[in-house]
């Protein structure tokens, strides 16, 4: 449709637009406005902590740094700690007596575990509310429910090992839902009556929390990120620091403590929860053992089949054409999602190696054709644009000829910018404006630096991409690879003689359209500067 | 100036997360039993008798086994339901028939129920009857209790040592 306005100035300064603007912003902040308050914290936290440092870009790798204090301090409070019935509750409250270090551990060791569970709660909600569990990312999601599961039980044997009265309610609790299960036939929660208890519980419990689920976390959290490359697990230094202080400064304000001791002769009344692990506990006052143990896993089950509910359709995986492949293993290198590998040439070309795409895996992100050498719009060899990998349903030649359409659209224009974007980030079919022209990718980690050099010889006063936020592209790598190309820190680099002030790669969120219009703005202005200067 | 402001935005940042933190790992408090009450737990584990006795197998029946396998008594695996009843001053408390566990219904159950009741003093009575082979009840106790506020009171029931027996 034709714009009624000359130009993105007057566009943007119109009451229509602007009033369209703020209606879509509303209307999609209810759309899902749990998506979007993460959003603005984002943006928030982005201004606080650096885009480098802003923890919610780091959910991940902070729960894995999380969990190596949880270890450090765990060694140590092991080290002090005594597996017996009489000893267990003495050894812990000496510990918290020595407040200057071993009263510190403790007190790490659990705040640093409630905040793993925190974090983890922030990352499910975040994947889920940004789309990021469906379709090709469906194994992380199903995989992450069970360590969930493996993280809470890890804090709940814990909670059993310092054997006050919190621990006497949480194993007699567990000991019911344990006894719910056909292999118990009813026989453990007896074992908690007074006088029936034996050191040997301690012994089997330290073996369960020290070793048995441990064990099974780290198998749990390797086969979490099988299908990622790459993966984030050393948190950035800064955010490091700020929680390891945080966690330490708690622990110093507000040491962790325990009830009285365990008195298996009396029931316990009122209980300080942590409500982080032991939130299941209150259920068994209002329902069965066994209906707990239903719904609980009813709720887990729910959750490990979200990524069908409804499924996500993934566009079809992207082809190798080993005629113009030369085996250079960028895309191989490039894929944010293990699909690609390597292997032996087939074709009896020169080169050693060739490209193989594992469908299953593949995002249909684009990156890997970025990344390929001969996906160089200005190959002249050739009337359609063939590359060494490459999107059926958007081709690079299709994005070459695009390109090339819009350009002719805006020959007769003033000032002619155009931008490209991500599916994303901003919608850019909204922004329709004479001397403005759009094309829209996967991911703006599939666009060839060759193509900014391109566009602006074939006519284009200034090029501007529009990728996801800085640190939190979508498809993990895209706008990354893309700037360390466009540095020429990453291959295929951005020829050298290619003005920088004629382009432009920016990070945004569809939350932050204002930001890019006036970007646009005074990018437009600059070209009408030059032109008059 | 710009750093300065951005340190104090992630110290109040930090302070807010682990406010959350801290407060959710003890807070709310949550009352499992309130302050007046006791709990009467009912815990045993017990195999009810066989459903019929142990009987003399005829010269019919021991010519039709093997040599090996002519033991003279045979006893059925089957085990009886157990039947219980837990009446706190005189007003049923819990009722219920346990069916025998294992697919030949050749197992025990074991039994575990908790009662939250007024603490103060009580009359329990206790029946149980674990044999299709008699008409009523054939353990009976009963037991005046005088019950602690949080006190927990176990009942057990090991028919060795004269059946239930309060702790």
């Amino acid at each position: 449709m034709k714009s009624p306005y000359q130009n993105t100035h007057q566009l943007f300064a119109s009451d229509e637009y602007k009033n369209t603007l703020k209606e879509q912003i509303l209307k999609n902040f209810f759309h899902n406005p749990i998506k979007h308050m993460y959003l603005y914290v984002d943006a928030w936290f982005n201004f606080a902590f650096g885009t480098k440092n802003n923890p919610l870009y780091h959910l991940g790798s902070l729960a894995f740094f999380l969990l190596w204090i949880v270890l450090v301090s765990g060694l140590y409070v092991f080290v002090v700690f005594d597996t017996s019935i009489t000893g267990a509750f003495q050894s812990v409250e000496a510990m918290t007596e020595q407040w200057y270090l071993a009263g510190i551990m403790r007190s790490l060791h659990r705040y640093a575990s409630d905040a793993v569970i925190a974090v983890v709660l922030l990352h499910i909600i975040r994947e889920f509310s940004l789309d990021r569990y469906r379709g090709f990312r469906w194994f992380s999601w199903f995989t992450g429910t069970p360590n969930l599961w493996l993280m809470i039980l890890l804090g709940i044997s814990g909670y059993w090992l310092v054997w006050d009265q919190l621990a006497q309610y949480v194993a007699i609790g567990s000991s019911q839902l344990l006894d719910a299960l056909p292999i118990f036939s009813g026989a453990m929660s007896r074992n908690f009556l007074s006088g029936n208890l034996s050191d040997r519980f301690f012994t089997l419990m330290a073996f369960v929390h020290l070793l048995g689920l441990p064990v099974m976390l780290v198998f749990g959290l390797w086969i979490h990120v099988k299908r990622l490359t790459k993966v984030e697990v050393i948190v950035p230094r800064g955010l490091a620091i700020g929680s390891f202080l945080a966690l330490l400064i708690l622990s110093l304000i507000k040491p962790a403590v325990s009830h009285e001791q365990a008195d298996l002769s009396i029931v316990p009344s009122v209980l300080n929860l942590d409500w982080f692990y032991l939130n299941v506990y209150p259920l068994l006052d209002y329902f069965t053992p066994g209906e707990t143990l239903i719904l609980a896993v009813a709720i887990s089950s729910l959750l490990m089949i979200m990524p069908w509910l409804p499924t996500k359709r993934t566009p079809p995986a992207v082809v190798v054409d080993l005629n113009h492949c030369n085996g250079c293993s960028q895309c191989f290198e490039d894929c944010p999602f293990d699909a690609i590998s390597m292997q032996a040439r087939t074709d009896g070309a020169r080169w050693d190696m060739e490209p193989i795409v594992d469908p299953a895996l593949c995002a249909a992100c684009g990156i890997c054709v970025g990344s390929c050498p001969y996906s160089n719009p200005s190959r002249r060899s050739e009337t359609r644009l063939a590359t060494g990998i490459d999107l059926p349903d958007q081709p690079i030649h299709q994005i070459r000829t695009a390109t090339k359409t819009v350009l002719t659209e805006l020959s007769s224009s003033k000032v002619k910018i155009v931008i490209f974007g991500c599916n994303h980030g901003i919608d850019l079919t909204e922004i329709n404006a004479p001397d403005i022209a759009t094309i829209t990718l996967p991911c703006t980690g599939m666009l060839p630096p060759a193509f900014i050099d391109y566009t602006l010889r074939h006519g284009a006063d200034s090029v501007l991409i529009s990728g996801c936020r800085s640190q939190d592209c979508y498809y993990r790598f895209g706008n990354h690879w893309l700037e360390k190309r466009i540095k020429g820190e990453r291959t295929p680099i951005l020829n050298k003689r290619v003005n920088r002030e004629h382009f432009e790669f920016v990070g945004y969120a569809e939350i932050d359209k204002i930001q890019l219009l006036k970007n646009i703005e005074t990018i437009r202005q600059r070209i009408l500067n030059e032109g008059q200067s | 100036m710009k750093t300065g402001l951005r340190y104090i935005l992630q110290t109040i940042n930090y302070s807010i997360f682990m406010l959350i933190v801290w407060y959710f790992s003890v807070a709310p408090a949550y009352t499992h039993l309130d302050v007046c009450q006791s709990v009467v737990v009912l815990a045993f584990g017990h195999a009810g008798q066989s459903v019929s006795k142990c009987r003399k197998r005829t010269p019919e029946e021991l010519a039709a086994l093997p040599p090996n396998m002519r033991n003279p008594m045979i006893c059925p695996r089957e085990r009886s339901p157990i039947e219980v009843e837990l009446l706190l001053d005189d007003k049923l408390l819990f009722t219920e028939i346990f069916n025998p566990q294992g697919v030949s219904g050749d197992w025990g159950v074991d039994v575990y129920r908790r009662f939250n009741v007024p603490s103060g003093k009580h009359n329990l009575k206790m029946r149980l009857k674990d044999s299709v082979r008699v008409k009523d009840f054939n353990y009976i106790y009963e037991v005046d209790v005088d019950l602690k506020a949080a006190q927990l009171l176990t009942i057990d029931f090991q028919p060795e040592k004269g059946g239930f027996s309060v702790r």
